[in-house]
């Protein structure tokens, strides 16, 4: 099936005002008679529950942590892009928008990034009106730091904590609406299924962490801001809890998965330090701006300190291959960069699996005074995990799985295939194509959140009449009975390996052939080995205690045996895709410089998968991608 | 390196907990302290036993969801550490520690070392915020704030709702955690306006969750893994008794 995505048509300046107006409007009255579910409350779902609350619809809000306060977004440490263009330095829409079409590799659709751009200037105003400490100059006008991918100074931070910050600032505005009582929060409580009468998202099933009893909810409309997926790779940036489950529990009901291969491994995290890790911690791509990336230029070099190699023998490869982006070349490339010194054997640190982050130049330069002012949390950071002083000696870094531009797919109204299931944030697919420029989750979290889904939802709600489907109808008692069935089935298996044993062993699979590097042989790899661990899961999982407590193998048994369905999926669409683009790196398709090759003839589309089953092939939808405003070309960044 | 471990373990909110002896052996200095409490499950686990249930998310020391009093200490005494990121370089061979959950009467124990620290989300419900509307706000850059302004609300905002000052202190009060976002919001512009009835609010709320009050311990600012300034209670008493006045 050829997808569409409703994108306004006419020209783009006007595309989001034109369907802001031609949207239809629900009657102030009739608002309050909408019962809205919104799944997560991170930047996304914090933001859309407040802006939904105040606007008078009965909003639900549910994270599985015990607060919304802390939700992964908090982790985030880098900025906010917007196009403000305060520091008068040639930035506007148009080049913001610009700028993330090609830094995603031309694969995400223009309006959706149109739109993200022009609200972007909204966010800022919004935080700042919410009291979030931003960055300030001296004047007291705002600050603005550079990141990757854009040559234009165009991030708003606060200090190295502007994810913590700008969630504070959606958690405040949500608090301020649980006291009005438009929004009721369900902390600690986790979503295992969408519940879907005739054709529509109506409801959710979900478990309450603390006592076990699994619950319906019933709603007009289903929101998803779950984040992101990339726990799939076992060791990742995120938070331990995050995973694929509400996402992949919508893709099961029906939902469209859409270019799941697109991930983003992170250049810049503290190594990997032994076995028995449970996360890996990544240093702000921020860092770039003052940090200079090299390894040896000698192999015999490796092992000596870093102050031991004169300047001659280092290799600053990311200067040396994009001289006019140099430390600040985006994610996708650098992390691969990192990864070809290492292959060479050039890496340093414990399995040579490191390159150095350098700073001396920028603290000779500006004193290290400046360098912690910026910085000083990182620093911090850095020496907790490793118990070296970033100052004295280079940081040593590696890449590490981060993020995920793949996610649900959704409509121009962030409204899945499925009528009546919305999803935004990180769990959608829409605006980053193949990769994710930083400094931009953040925007387009918040973008969807507070200025995006308060009018596109209302559109959907005048189409339904209010509370037409409660719990009461027998779908909610069938999803709830599949759920108490899953979890009776985890917990009667008592194998004999763990779920972290098997989570492990997941992720070495995917690391290993579906990471920075994938191919024919190792993806096929992949494909066979994935189903023949989740065939031994089933088998061989041990899960303690029982279902009606407070049981935290059980929730991560759930979740793993949904990355275990998922991660099949994701291999599948990295297979299929035979070209190189953004975070999807297929060895067979590069130029002979090492750099990706894309294929547009063939793959200028966004791949949209409908699950049919684990023993069946999933049904591929395409989603072609026009180029209208920005012409298609190679991505340079030398 | 091979350490004893004491750990809290409760079934429920309503039973009675106990402390009971685990051998967590082959340490690396290199792990953080909950991945030695991974290893340590794993093992209940393979033996049919009961994993020890803590609060964890982040693992990187800003989501606030760990809260283990290790030693005595919440989070573990560190400096500017929460237990997520306390290491195990800082045990040595030998060593026995003990580990407890946050102890307050505001805080029910959930299960082994989780509690609920739904009081937090209450006290912020209470007036945690600016009344403004989503849209509708000014420029950015129209209403300047100074650097030192921005600094003070930000070192306020520093703040993880973790509740390791309510744990720490004698008096089980959470007048840092509460002062942290009365000072931030009260510093800036954008939220003088209701400066007044979110310290009313804010402290009623304070009250009613059955915190204590402070009596000058500084235990909070110890404990606090942001290292938290205790001018942030001057702040807010301040702020109080400025809203008593007409
Ligand atoms: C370490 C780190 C640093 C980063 N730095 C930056 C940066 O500097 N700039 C930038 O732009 N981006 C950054 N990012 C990316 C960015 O932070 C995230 O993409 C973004 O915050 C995701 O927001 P979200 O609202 O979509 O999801 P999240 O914040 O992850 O929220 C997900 C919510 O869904 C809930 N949830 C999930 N599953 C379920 C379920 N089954 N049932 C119930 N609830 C559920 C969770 O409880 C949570 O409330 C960073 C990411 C990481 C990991
Ligand atoms: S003030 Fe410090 S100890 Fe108290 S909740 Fe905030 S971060 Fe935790
Ligand atoms: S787990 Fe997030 S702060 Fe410790």
């Amino acid at each position: 099936m050829i997808l569409d995505g409703k994108c306004p048509t006419g020209p783009i300046e006007q595309s989001w005002d034109k369907h802001r107006f031609e949207m239809k409007l629900v009657n102030p009255a009739n608002k309050r008679k909408y019962k809205i579910l919104m799944v997560g409350t991170g930047l996304a779902g914090g933001a859309g529950a407040a802006s939904l609350g105040e606007l008078g619809y009965n909003v639900h809000a549910f994270c599985y942590q015990d607060s919304a306060r802390r939700a992964h977004s908090i982790a985030a440490q880098g900025g906010i892009n917007a196009a403000k263009n305060y520091p008068n330095d040639g930035d506007s829409i148009y080049r913001l928008f610009y700028d993330t079409i090609k830094g995603g590799d031309f694969r995400a659709r223009e309006a959706d990034v149109w739109r993200l751009a022009q609200v972007s200037n909204n966010i800022i105003d919004q935080c700042v009106a919410q009291g979030v400490p931003f960055a300030r100059d001296y004047a007291g006008y705002l600050d603005n730091r550079s990141f990757g991918g854009a040559q234009v100074s165009r991030t708003f931070y606060a200090r190295g904590q502007t994810g913590q910050q700008l969630l504070l600032g959606a958690y405040s505005a949500l608090c301020r609406q649980v006291k009005a009582k438009t929004v009721t929060m369900h902390p600690r409580t986790e979503m295992l299924d969408l519940v879907v009468v005739d054709g529509v998202a109506k409801g959710i099933t979900v478990r309450n962490l603390t006592t076990g009893q699994i619950e319906s909810h019933w709603g007009d409309a289903v929101v998803l801001a779950t984040g992101g997926y990339v726990n799939v790779f076992y060791l990742s940036t995120n938070a331990m809890g995050c995973s694929v489950t509400a996402v992949w529990k919508a893709a099961k009901k029906g939902a469209y998965m859409a270019n799941p291969c697109y991930t983003q491994i992170h250049p810049t995290c503290i190594p990997q330090h032994g076995e028995h890790q449970s996360k890996l911690t990544l240093m702000s791509e921020s860092l770039r701006n003052d940090g200079r990336c090299w390894v040896p230029k000698k192999k015999e070099d490796c092992e000596k300190p870093a102050g031991a190699i004169p300047e001659e023998d280092r290799d600053y490869y990311l200067e040396r291959k994009y001289p006019s982006f140099g430390n600040l070349a985006p994610r996708d490339i650098a992390s691969r960069a990192a990864k070809e010194q290492c292959d060479d054997d050039r890496g340093v640190g414990p399995g040579k699996r490191g390159v150095y982050l350098d700073f001396a130049d920028s603290i000779n330069r500006l004193g290290q005074h400046t360098i912690a002012a910026r910085y000083g949390n990182l620093f911090e950071m850095y020496e907790k995990i490793t118990d070296e002083n970033g100052y004295k000696q280079p940081m040593r870094i590696y890449p590490a799985p981060h993020y995920s531009m793949g996610g649900l797919w959704v409509d121009y109204n962030c409204m899945s295939n499925v009528p009546g299931l919305f999803v935004l944030g990180e769990a959608n697919f829409s605006v980053h194509g193949a990769n994710r420029l930083g400094a931009s989750a953040l925007m387009q979290g918040l973008a969807d959140g507070y200025f995006v889904i308060p009018y596109t939802i209302a559109n959907y709600l005048v189409t339904v009449k209010p509370g037409a489907v409660t719990d009461a109808h027998p779908e909610f008692k069938k999803s709830a009975d599949e759920v108490k069935g899953q979890i009776n089935k985890l917990l009667s298996i008592n194998g004999k390996k763990t779920v972290s044993d098997m989570h492990r062993a997941l992720g070495k699979i995917m690391w290993n052939n579906v990471g920075m590097a994938r191919s024919k042989q190792s993806l096929t790899a992949a494909l066979k080995e994935i189903p023949a661990l989740r065939e031994e899961f089933w088998k061989n999982v041990k899960v303690s205690g029982s279902g009606e407590e407070f049981n935290q193998q059980l929730e991560n048994a759930g979740r793993l045996a949904d990355f275990l369905e998922f991660g099949e999926m994701l291999a599948k669409d990295a297979l299929h895709r035979e070209e190189s683009c953004g975070g999807h790196f297929r060895v067979e398709h590069q130029y002979d410089d090492g750099e990706a090759k894309r294929d547009d003839e063939n793959f200028c589309y966004a791949a949209a998968w409908e699950f049919k089953g684990n023993d069946k092939e999933p049904e591929l939808h395409k989603e072609p991608l026009k180029f209208e405003n920005v012409h298609l070309a190679v991505r340079s960044y030398k | 390196m091979n350490l004893t471990l004491y750990v809290w373990r409760q079934k429920g909110p309503k039973d009675l907990g106990k402390l009971e002896q685990y051998e967590a052996p082959n340490v690396s200095p290199d792990q953080s302290f909950l991945e030695m409490l991974d290893d340590v499950n794993e093992v209940l686990i393979k033996t049919g036993k009961d994993p020890i249930a803590f609060d964890h998310d982040c693992r990187e020391g800003i989501c606030g969801m760990c809260s283990t009093v290790v030693n005595g200490r919440p989070h573990g005494g560190q400096d500017r550490t929460t237990v997520c990121q306390l290491h195990m370089r800082t045990f040595k061979d030998g060593d026995s520690i003990y580990i407890e959950p946050w102890k307050a009467k505001a805080f029910p124990i959930v299960k082994d070392l989780v509690v609920d620290r739904s009081a937090l989300d209450a006290i912020q419900n209470a007036g945690g915020y600016t009344s403004c509307h989503t849209g509708g706000v000014p420029d950015a850059n129209a209403v300047m704030i100074s650097q030192p302004a921005a600094e003070y609300a930000m070192d306020a905002a520093e703040c993880i709702g973790c509740g390791a000052c309510v744990a720490g202190c004698p008096n089980s009060s959470a007048m840092l955690f509460t002062g942290n976002k009365v000072a931030q919001l009260a510093a800036l512009p954008q939220g003088r306006p209701e400066a007044k009835a979110r310290v009313k609010a804010m402290t009623e709320a304070l009250k009613e969750c059955g915190f204590g009050n402070c009596t000058n311990h500084y235990e909070c600012q110890a404990a606090c893994p942001k290292g938290i300034d205790v001018k942030f209670i001057a702040k807010l008493n301040r702020e109080y008794i400025k809203s008593l006045l007409p």
